[in-house]
């Protein structure tokens, strides 16, 4: 009986060092939900400066544009910060580390279509074609989750798949741009941060 | 019950040896730190029995430089994934056969 039981934790561990081994599970859920609130806040203030200029365009050179581009950076630079410094927070606590072979290859995978979405919404603005900004970001950001699920929590794909719908129907529906880019970053992650909050984190506490 | 035995691997059979099989399996390679991390060992008890899985010829360990510092990498071989694959099986199936 008791040789039965070693079997039993003998294939525990093989699972166990399996999963370790290829997936970085310290991803923190709440930082999701941090990321959404970011993301709403910033594109309400976005509205707010398109509804100042309602009837006129907004050119590249104007001081709108300007502040669009620092309202979206700031929600960017914020958003990362947060998801760095909760997910370093969690690691801790769990005894891993933030730095290792799983989290370089997660961010490896979640960057290379999310650079190529980058370099293709900059280029899309040099050629004038706003209106697909929002879809394009949505799109890539999608695919970019989906990617790296493959090494991380299993919720990121099922983000990634919704954000990539999102992106979809926003290119049918050009010209609400700013209240899809509202809903796939700010409300997805708001929802499957939240579920990742009370799946993972609340249990390890 | 005999039969089964048979195919419990006895170099697997310790938690380190089956811990560097379990990474290694699904894992194209590892090194030394990731293994030492992962496993949560000490420098002498990972080298001693990776050397064990070395000498059996389930792993093969190659050694490299990235830029001055020396860097060990440990691959799971053919062998070693389908031995390692058929101790699992008799893990599994004694498990069953006891429930």
């Amino acid at each position: 009986m008791e040789k039965e039981k070693d079997y039993l934790k003998d294939i525990q561990d093989i699972r166990n060092m399996m999963d370790k081994s290829t997936q970085f599970l310290s991803l923190s859920g709440l930082s999701g939900i941090m990321a959404g609130i970011y993301a709403l806040i910033g594109a309400a203030a976005g509205k707010y400066i398109y509804n100042l200029n309602y009837g006129r365009y907004i050119t590249l050179e104007s001081d709108s544009f300007k502040a669009i581009v620092a309202i979206a950076t700031g929600v960017l630079i914020l958003s990362v910060l947060t998801a760095y410094i909760l997910t370093a927070t969690k690691a801790k606590k769990r005894g891993d580390s933030i730095w290792n072979s799983t989290s370089k290859r997660l961010l490896v995978n979640f960057l290379i279509p999310l650079v190529t979405g980058g370099i293709f919404t900059l280029l899309l603005i040099k050629n004038r074609y706003y209106g697909l900004i929002s879809p394009i970001t949505l799109i890539f950001y999608g695919l970019a989750c989906i990617n790296a699920s493959k090494y991380t929590l299993r919720d990121v794909r099922y983000l990634g798949i919704t954000i990539t719908i999102i992106g979809l129907i926003a290119t049918a529906y050009m010209g609400y741009g700013l209240e899809f880019w509202a809903l796939g970053f700010g409300v997805c992650h708001i929802v499957y941060g939240t579920v990742m909050y009370f799946k993972y984190d609340r249990k390890e506490k | 019950m005999k039969n089964i035995l048979q195919h419990i691997n006895k170099a697997f059979d310790h938690r380190i040896r089956l811990g560097i099989m379990s990474i290694l399996m699904v894992n194209e390679y590892a090194d030394f730190t990731t293994l030492k991390e992962l496993l949560g060992v000490t420098d002498g008890n990972l080298a001693s029995h990776a050397k064990a899985l070395e000498s059996e010829k389930y792993i093969s360990i190659e050694k490299q430089f990235i830029g001055k510092k020396p860097n060990t990498r440990y691959i799971a071989t053919k062998e070693g994934k389908a031995a390692f694959k058929n101790h699992i099986d008799a893990l599994e199936k004694l498990i069953k056969k006891d429930n």
